[in-house]
Formats: structure tokens, C-alpha cells, sequence
């Protein structure tokens, strides 16, 4: 393999691998915050339909990502109004919610173009490739130049949005007055309700947050990698992404990590499909299982424990 | 009360008979990828629309929202009398095979499915020839190839795409016995017909292996297909109805399943329709490609005439393109 291959593959992995990050982000703050999100999904597929259509409409991208963004937090307020608010089950809340996108995007959809569920094809307002400062100039320098040009630079705004976000996401979290309550909801609710912070306002934020990192995962979808939306796009990346939560064990720069090695196995995968290692093949069905029996791997216990946040699926309620 | 639903029945079927005797107007279903998804159903609803203004006729059309209303709506087509009953998509074949037995005097048509003649005499099924139509748009690829690489992106991994990719790498084969033919599936589970983003990145990671022309029968996913070839300048190649006017310039053809064919000819001929199995191929047009005002300049009259000569070879029986479907295995390519 050459360093070419190697460099499309790697750039390969940056492009499946973002929306998985951006998901996996979301559901950080969700869970460090108490609850379960697996609605991911959805809100992802509901911020890709309406970024989409909006971005049709107005021939901007911003406007487009404006509107996903705005769906994926209705879908967010829907779960926390159901799962907060009222107490509901988070996971019953959180799969009616992945129908719900699942039947609207399609319906709408077909009201508003008539094109069998899906989006007209984009001509404008998707988001151009950022060539970065002298990848072109430095393309010629061995080794450095081909890994500047053509695996970091000339992405969309969204991938480097989507890795500024890990830091951010760390510091936040684990730096900030704001994250150290947000976590402290996550695991006993009650500490943080007996000092007089409302267990509620936090969730709803954590939750809030979630939505916008969702809608950045589906605009990245519907008008970065695709121009258009069809239905079903997100095609079970929401479940990854929290395959992946679990993989990282609920901690930013391992979400980082987990997110992008779920992306490489999928890029090799399409790569190579049947993998023949002279003894024996591996078969490409194998490759798209790994994220998975990988999480299993690690849910067992052989990789170190994984702890998820203590109050993690329940709704706190006050004692009186 | 029993009485009352005894006359109400008696009511209702009297009408119903009356109906059948007065006319029998055809009815369409669509399959749940609905009537607008500019390929497969859009094809068979074209078709009715033209025969509609060649004959002056009427048909009822319906799109199903969910797997459950396939059995409901043939049974109400049926019981109003319309006839014959049309169905596109290979899922309808259970279902027609479940309802034809109570309504003898309706008949039914599926495409692309299959029920048993013996078994339901007023079924009418259609196949198509694919792997005809993707040799002749796998010979064109063969030609407008630069580097001698061309690849097919299939959507999940069945028997029936299969038959598709070993038609079009006989096609390429043909034209350029030394091509190096790619084919990829995007995967095994029905969400690869809706998965677009893995579509494209396997068009890039086969533009990487040194592809420059992408078949895609892959259903929504083929438009990530068609869109990455436009967006990094390679040929891709369309199916089922004509995708040539999506990306101008860039998509090299489409292959064609007459659909509107088919459901123009049921519905000709209306009552008299010869149920039983049939074959849409070359011969009768079934199956073919695109050729129009999008892409006449991007194909030259060399590979034009060897494709239609080909085209006739292969109905006079003197090429025979390898089915895949008859017994799984395809010398053309390996998957």
C-alpha cells in the first residue's frame, strides 16, 4: 500500500467519520447529563430533510443549517418534554422520536416537492471544500505536502467545526462551573437539586446542546456529502455514534477516537470489500459488523470497565 | 342485524357486478417507493398517463404508505372491478398470490415479480432481461473508458443486482477484453438503497482504484453515485428509467426497463391481457438504453454502431449474455 492509498483512505475516514463524531458529541452531553439518547438518529434525519430543503429554497447553506439545527432541537424539546418533564421513559421517547423522523421528513417531503420523499438535487447552497492556506504550494513537499493537500486541507467548514468541537467539548465539560453541574446531574441528581440548581434547566440544556450538534451531523450529510436529502439517509449512523458513546466510555477525546476508528473500518471496508489475507478472507460483512462487536467487546468488561453516568436513564424526581 | 348485512352485501356485490359488466377500467400500484421517484414506479405511472391519452381510457392509481396495505388495496380494486390490477416491485408477488384465488374474474399483472401460473391462472408476471440492457451500456462504458477501468456500485447485495453487474462487465469485457471491471455492493440490508454518503465514498474509493465510468443500480443511493461522478468529473451511468438529464454532461447513459412498456401493453389490452410469464428483452424492447438529447454528443457513432449491433446479435441468438440469476456464478466478474 502506498502513501496515496493510505491518504484517500485516511480521507475517507475524516468524511464518515465527522457525522459519527458530531452524534457521538451530542449524545456526551445527553447521558453525562442523565439521559439517554436514542433519538440521535432521528434528529439527525429530521435536521438532514431540513437543511436540505431549506438550503433548496433559499440557495444558502447557512439558512439550510439554520433549519436543521432548529428541527433537531424541536426533536430534543419533544423528548424533553416527554422524558423530562413528564418522566417518561427516555428510550421509548427517544425510538418514537427516531419513527417519528423516520415517517415526517418522507411525508413532508412529498408535500412540499412530490419527488417521492426526497429533496430536489441541490445545484447551490451546499457547502464548497476549504482548500487551507499553501496546500497548494506545498503539495510538492514529499511526504508532508500530500498529507496537508489531501487529507487536511479541502474538507467542508463542518469536519474542522466538528474536531474544534472535541476540545471544546472536554473543556466545557470538565472545566467549566456549567459542565461540572452537568455531569453532577448525570450522576446524582439529588446532590445537585439540594444546592439549589435546578435538575430540570440543566437536563433541558444538555439536551438542547445535543439537538444542535445533531442538526450539524444531518446538514453535514444532506448538503456536504450529498446535495439533496432521501429518505432514511442517516442509515442507522445515529446507533454508531452511540455504539461509539459506549466505546469511548462517555469521554470527549475518546469519542474523537472511537468515532474515527468506526470511520476508518468503514472506509477500509468499502476500500478493500473482501479483505484476502492469503490464509484466509475476511468478508466485507465482517468489516461493517466490527463497530459493534467491538462495543460489545468493550460493554464485557476485557477493555477496562465501562461505567455510564450513574443517574444515566432516569427522571429525577424531587423528593417532598 | 344479520339481515340487514345479508342485503347489504347482496347490495354491495350486485354493484360490484354491475361494475365489472359495465367497464373494467385498470388500476395501478405503486410500490412504496412512490409514483414520483423518477426511475422505477415514475416509469409505470408514464406509461399509463400515455395510454391514457392514446385511448381516451381511465385508470385508477394508488401509492402505498406501508408493507400492510398491499393485500388492502388489491382486494379493493378487485372488488370495484377494475381490470387487469397492475403492480410494480418484487413484493407484491405473496400478496398476489394470496388474493388472486378469491377473484378469478379479475387479473392481476406484477413486474418484477414472480407467482405461480399453475397455481393462479389470472396472474400475469413480468421479468426483464437486465443483464441484456447492462451488457449494452457495459460495452459503451468499455468505450468512453480512458483508463480501462470501470466499475458497478450495486445497492443491496441480491441475486438481481448481481444480474446487473455480470451483464455490464460482460458488456465492458466485450469491447476490452483486458478492462479491469469493479464491483462493490453499498451492503447487505434493505438501507442500501437509501444510503447516498456510502454510495459516494464507494464511487471515490473506486475512482481511486483508476475508474472512470460508475454504473449504479442502486435505487435512491445511485443519485450519490451519479453526483460524485459529476462532482469529480468521471461518467456515471443511470438505471432504470432515464437518469440522463440529472447531471449533464456527466451521466454517459441509462440503462432502460421499459416499465411504461409494460403497463402500456397490460393495459391495451385490458380484458383480453394473456396472463401467464412474461419476458421483457431486447427482442421486444423491454430493456435497452438511453439515448438523448443530454448524451447523443458524449457517445461516438463507432460505439453507437457496434452497440446496435451487438443489440441484434443478441436477439438473434448469435451472443448469449450470461444470466446470473440461473445458476449464481458470473465469468465476467468476480464479487
Amino acid at each position: 500500500m502506498d502513501l496515496m492509498t493510505l491518504l484517500q483512505i485516511l480521507d475517507s475516514t475524516v468524511r464518515l467519520g465527522t457525522p459519527l463524531l458530531l452524534m457521538c458529541l451530542a449524545g456526551l452531553f445527553s447521558e453525562r447529563a442523565g439521559v439517554v439518547d436514542i433519538g440521535l438518529e432521528g434528529k439527525a434525519l429530521a435536521a438532514a430533510f431540513f437543511s436540505a430543503a431549506f438550503a433548496y429554497y433559499s440557495g444558502s447553506v447557512w439558512v439550510g443549517l439554520l433549519a436543521g439545527v432548529l428541527a433537531a432541537i424541536a426533536f430534543s424539546m419533544i423528548h424533553g418534554l416527554a422524558s423530562i418533564t413528564f418522566r417518561g421513559n427516555q428510550l421509548i421517547s427517544g425510538v418514537a422520536l427516531n419513527f417519528l423522523a423516520s415517517g415526517v421528513t418522507v411525508l413532508i417531503a412529498q408535500t412540499w416537492f412530490a419527488q417521492g420523499g426526497r429533496t430536489p438535487t441541490l445545484e447551490e447552497g451546499r457547502y464548497s471544500n476549504i482548500t487551507l492556506p499553501f496546500a497548494e504550494s506545498l503539495q510538492d513537499v514529499p511526504i508532508i505536502g500530500p498529507i496537508y493537500y489531501e487529507l487536511i486541507s479541502g474538507h467542508s467548514i463542518l469536519v474542522y467545526v466538528a474536531f474544534l468541537l472535541v476540545p471544546l467539548s472536554w473543556w466545557v465539560l470538565f472545566r467549566t462551573r456549567f459542565g461540572l453541574r452537568l455531569r453532577a446531574v448525570g450522576e446524582n441528581p439529588a446532590a445537585v437539586d439540594t444546592a439549589g440548581i435546578s435538575v430540570q434547566r440543566l437536563r433541558f440544556a444538555a439536551i438542547i446542546i445535543a439537538g444542535v450538534l445533531c442538526g450539524l451531523a444531518g446538514s453535514y450529510l444532506a448538503t456536504a456529502l450529498q446535495a439533496g436529502f432521501v429518505r432514511e439517509m442517516t442509515a442507522g449512523r445515529g446507533y454508531i455514534a452511540l455504539a461509539a458513546l459506549i466505546f469511548a466510555k462517555w469521554r470527549p477525546w475518546y469519542c474523537l477516537s472511537a468515532t474515527m476508528l468506526f470511520g476508518l473500518l468503514q472506509a477500509i471496508a468499502l476500500r478493500y470489500q473482501n479483505i484476502d489475507l492469503g490464509a484466509f478472507v475476511i468478508p466485507v460483512q465482517f468489516m461493517n459488523a466490527l463497530p459493534y462487536i467491538l462495543t460489545i467487546v468493550i460493554l464485557a468488561g476485557f477493555v477496562g470497565a465501562a461505567i455510564p453516568p450513574r443517574a444515566s436513564g432516569e427522571p429525577y424526581v424531587k423528593e417532598r | 342485524m344479520t339481515l340487514m348485512t345479508k342485503i347489504l352485501g347482496a347490495a354491495a356485490t350486485g354493484l360490484a357486478l354491475t361494475a365489472t359488466a359495465s367497464f373494467a377500467d385498470p388500476a395501478l400500484i405503486y410500490d412504496l417507493g412512490g409514483k414520483f421517484d423518477k426511475s422505477f414506479n415514475e416509469a409505470a405511472f408514464n406509461g399509463a398517463t400515455r395510454w391514457a391519452a392514446e385511448t381516451g381510457g381511465e385508470f385508477k392509481d394508488i401509492e402505498l404508505t406501508s408493507e400492510a396495505q398491499r393485500e388492502q388495496a388489491l382486494r379493493r380494486f378487485a372488488e370495484q372491478g377494475f381490470s387487469p390490477v397492475i403492480t410494480t416491485g418484487f413484493s407484491f408477488s405473496t400478496p398476489i398470490a394470496n388474493v388472486a384465488g378469491d377473484y378469478p374474474d379479475t387479473k392481476f399483472v406484477t413486474i418484477d415479480g414472480w407467482v405461480d401460473p399453475d397455481a393462479n391462472p389470472n396472474v400475469l408476471s413480468i421479468g426483464f432481461s437486465e443483464h441484456e440492457g447492462s451488457y449494452l451500456v457495459g460495452m459503451i462504458a468499455g468505450e468512453a473508458s480512458e483508463s480501462g477501468t470501470v466499475s458497478f456500485v450495486g445497492g443491496m447485495d441480491i441475486p438481481l443486482i448481481r444480474k446487473f453487474a455480470c451483464g455490464f462487465a460482460q458488456g465492458a469485457k466485450a469491447v476490452n477484453p483486458d478492462a479491469k471491471i469493479i464491483a462493490n455492493m453499498i451492503g447487505t440490508d434493505p438501507t442500501a438503497w437509501n444510503d447516498p454518503v456510502k454510495a459516494s465514498e464507494l464511487t471515490k474509493a473506486q475512482m481511486s482504484q483508476g475508474s472512470d465510468v460508475i454504473f449504479a443500480a442502486a435505487g435512491a443511493s445511485g443519485l450519490g453515485v451519479l453526483q460524485t461522478a459529476a462532482d469529480e468529473g468521471a461518467y456515471g451511468i443511470g438505471v432504470d428509467s432515464n437518469q440522463n438529464y440529472l447531471y449533464p454532461g456527466s451521466v454517459l447513459t441509462s440503462m432502460l426497463k421499459r416499465v411504461d412498456n409494460a403497463v402500456y401493453d397490460a393495459m391495451s389490452a385490458g380484458a383480453d391481457l394473456e396472463t401467464g410469464v412474461q419476458v421483457k428483452d431486447l427482442s421486444n424492447r423491454g430493456v435497452g438504453f438511453a439515448l438523448d438529447g443530454y448524451n447523443e454528443t458524449m457517445i461516438d457513432f463507432d460505439t453507437l454502431s457496434a452497440v446496435y449491433a451487438a443489440a441484434g446479435d443478441i436477439v438473434s441468438g448469435e451472443i448469449e449474455v450470461h444470466d446470473y440469476t440461473v445458476d449464481n456464478t458470473c465469468p465476467a466478474v468476480e464479487f
